[in-house]
């Protein structure tokens, strides 16, 4: 054994021993002990691993977790515009009381923390199943720690259009703490759901989310993650688009030390949709990353990817993103663009764009730039009165508005744009 | 209105002289043009005049109403009622039309301290306006000049100059890329604001424009001074002789 493979070795049982193992159905434990032994042969990540060339794993695999001093939550609820039944999570906990009581119309909701024996084997196919074949081509630990240890997470089944979107809300009452949440979605053929997502939840937050949908179906995912400075978050997503189905997911990132967002989705029937998207603002130490791979599988899908982030004081952000077009994917529509705005020249900016295609019918483009604010613009603006400041605002949410567009609810969008208003003017 | 002493500028790049000397004095109510051969300075004097970085006052004063312009930031020359029609109007994605043109209107007057406009009143301004300027309610709705022909882009220009109501306009070759018609419509915009509180300084290569915009006083420019002027006979020969027969073979080379 290399020095290298044991030091992985080491670091893995490590953050195992330190992780409480749930209980629960007969069905959960063996799902468990399958993503236990995945993670085991994988090990966690390191440094010098390709996939995280430009993510340090550090701050996400030691044992003790950094304390993120809990700030007073002084920002209005999210998503309020649109009635959402929200489900809470504090400190990891589903909280009943927190929460509202009863499920949307055509959704069904149950808790991998208090599943009776006969309840929930719908996502006996599906939890741990998605994040499994996710692992492959490139091995995903940090999915497979969150399969294994989550004890909490919602399980949302969706047989019609459902009539409220559905708001996962993470709190916190303490400093510390690492919470992990795994949620399984599984979305009916024709039905449709929005599933939104705030909070900080935890100083050091993983999260799991496995989508399944079916023929004709549509899911739309909204998330907005915390803005406490020293929040740490490892998140997944795996999705499962079958024919005509229909899968757009956006997340607006504020602050935050450190987060990895990765995205997994595979468009398995014909014209299928995804749709993945995501702006970012970063003020001093922050580290964002976004890892998305989509593949390809059925006839005629569209997919596009959009990436905005705007970086300044040494922020840094990082986006790796791959269209997989295999074989049987012929008039595959592609895109994909990720954009960095660099507000000094202390920040950075790190794009792996990448297109790997076996299919000879299709059509696919990438871009990836990173530069500072158009100065003709600038100035243009400044001629007409705009004062300096307003000018670069301007400008700045113009940048980030072709990810936000991507948001296919008017009321969501515009109130993200509203938060990302309100960033740019207090980090002036 | 506007007060240009002796001013000297050079590119921050290269340091290479642009304007040597240049003194101008435009009157309120008062409608001056500047012609002159490519390179002879006219761009990089509205350039300056506006606040554009890259270029280095080394000598001379402008001033607006006895204010110095060139201690000023862009925008607060702006404030103070200065406006440059730009030769080549820039394309900002994302950025609506009616959200620049209320944000830089609402700032200019905050800068002044009135009050700020209501959506109704500026809805209505800016309709009228654009009406009168052939501009359609599409293109408001669209980002700033994103898609927009040359012809729009310069009715753009005078769009923003009517609704801001600047005193001293300077207009650079606006006349540029137009066409008769585009070039009609463009000219009757800035003839409809010539009033006796306000200034207009047009800069323009060819004679044609002043055809529609009929100037007070006429000055050739030529290697980063003012070297004639006279009314706007001045214009039309340099129509018949060329800048070289006015200037002799060796200024205009």
């Amino acid at each position: 054994m290399t020095m290298q493979s044991t030091l992985r070795q080491e670091t893995t049982e490590a953050l195992i021993a330190a992780l409480p193992r749930p209980g629960g159905a007969a069905w959960l434990g063996a799902a468990r002990d399958a993503a236990l032994e995945r993670l085991r042969r994988m090990g966690l990540p390191q440094r010098r691993d390709e996939y995280w060339r430009f993510t340090d794993p550090g701050r996400l695999v030691s044992p003790a977790v950094p304390a993120v001093p809990l700030r007073e939550d002084d920002e209005k609820p999210a998503f309020a515009a649109v009635e959402p039944l929200r489900i809470v999570f504090v400190d990891g906990r589903f909280d009943a009381a927190a929460s509202d009581p009863l499920a949307p119309e055509g959704v069904e909701i149950g808790h991998l923390g208090r599943l009776e024996p006969a309840e929930g084997h719908w996502a006996a196919s599906l939890f741990g199943v998605l994040e499994a074949e996710g692992q492959k081509p490139v091995p995903r630990p940090f999915a497979a720690l969150n399969t294994a240890f989550a004890a909490e997470g919602a399980l949302i089944r969706v047989r019609g259009e459902a009539s409220r979107p559905i708001h996962l809300v993470y709190r916190r009452t303490g400093d510390g703490a690492e919470v992990l949440l795994h949620h399984v979605v599984r979305v009916e053929g024709g039905a449709s759901v929005t599933l939104l997502e705030s909070g900080v939840g935890a100083a050091r937050l993983n999260t799991v989310l496995e989508v399944d949908v079916a023929e004709g179906s549509r899911f739309h995912h909204v998330r907005l993650q915390g803005r406490d400075p020293a929040r740490i978050a490892v998140t997944h997503l795996f999705a499962r688009v079958a024919g005509q189905g229909e899968f757009r997911s956006f997340t607006l990132g504020f602050n935050g030390a450190l987060s990895r967002n990765e995205a997994f989705v595979t468009l398995t029937g014909d014209e299928a949709v995804a749709h993945v998207a995501g702006a970012a603002v970063g003020d001093g130490d922050f580290h964002h990353d976004d890892t998305v791979f989509v593949t390809h599988r059925g006839r005629g899908c569209e997919s596009r990817q959009v990436f905005k982030k705007v970086l300044r004081h040494g922020a840094v952000g990082v986006f790796q993103g791959k269209i997989l077009v295999e074989r049987t994917a012929q008039k595959t529509d592609g895109y994909q663009i990720s954009q960095g705005l660099l507000l000094d020249e202390r920040s950075q900016f790190l794009a792996k764009p990448e297109l790997e295609i076996y299919a000879d019918d299709v059509k696919c483009s990438h871009g990836s730039t990173a530069g500072a604010i158009d100065e003709t613009a600038l100035f243009y603006l400044r001629s007409r009165g705009v004062p300096a400041e307003e000018a670069r605002d301007l400008l700045t949410l113009a940048f980030l508005h072709e990810a936000l567009d991507e948001i296919p609810d008017e009321r969501l969008a515009g109130e993200l744009s509203e938060k990302l208003e309100g960033w740019l003017r207090r980090h002036r | 209105m506007l007060e240009i002493r002796n001013l000297h500028v050079e590119l921050e790049e290269g340091g290479k002289p642009i304007l040597k000397g240049l003194d101008l004095t435009v009157e309120a109510g008062r409608v001056h043009a500047i012609m002159g051969p490519n390179g002879s300075g006219k761009s990089t004097l509205s350039y300056v005049l506006a606040g554009r970085e890259g270029y280095v006052v080394t000598q001379g004063s402008a001033r607006l109403d006895g204010e110095d312009i060139l201690a000023m930031e862009p925008e607060e020359r702006a404030a103070a009622g200065l406006f440059l029609a730009f030769q080549y109007p820039v394309e900002i994605p994302g950025v609506g039309n009616m959200t620049f043109l209320r944000t830089a209107l609402n700032a200019q007057r905050k800068a002044r301290g009135e009050e700020e406009i209501s959506s109704g009143d500026f809805l209505r301004l800016v309709r009228e306006k654009a009406r009168a300027l052939n501009i359609d309610a599409e293109m408001l709705k669209r980002p700033i000049n994103v898609g927009f022909s040359g012809g729009e882009k310069k009715r753009n220009e005078i769009l923003q100059m009517a609704v801001l109501e600047p005193r001293m306009c300077i207009l650079d070759e606006t006349d540029s890329g137009l066409d008769v018609d585009a070039m009609r419509l463009v000219a009757d915009g800035v003839n409809a604001l010539r009033d006796a509180g306000r200034a207009f300084l047009v800069i323009t290569h060819y004679q044609r424009l002043l055809d529609h915009i009929v100037p007070d006083v006429v000055h050739i420019m030529a290697d980063g001074r003012i070297v004639r002027s006279g009314g706007p006979d001045l214009a039309l020969e340099v129509e018949t002789n060329g800048y070289a027969g006015i200037l002799g073979a060796g200024a205009a080379a």
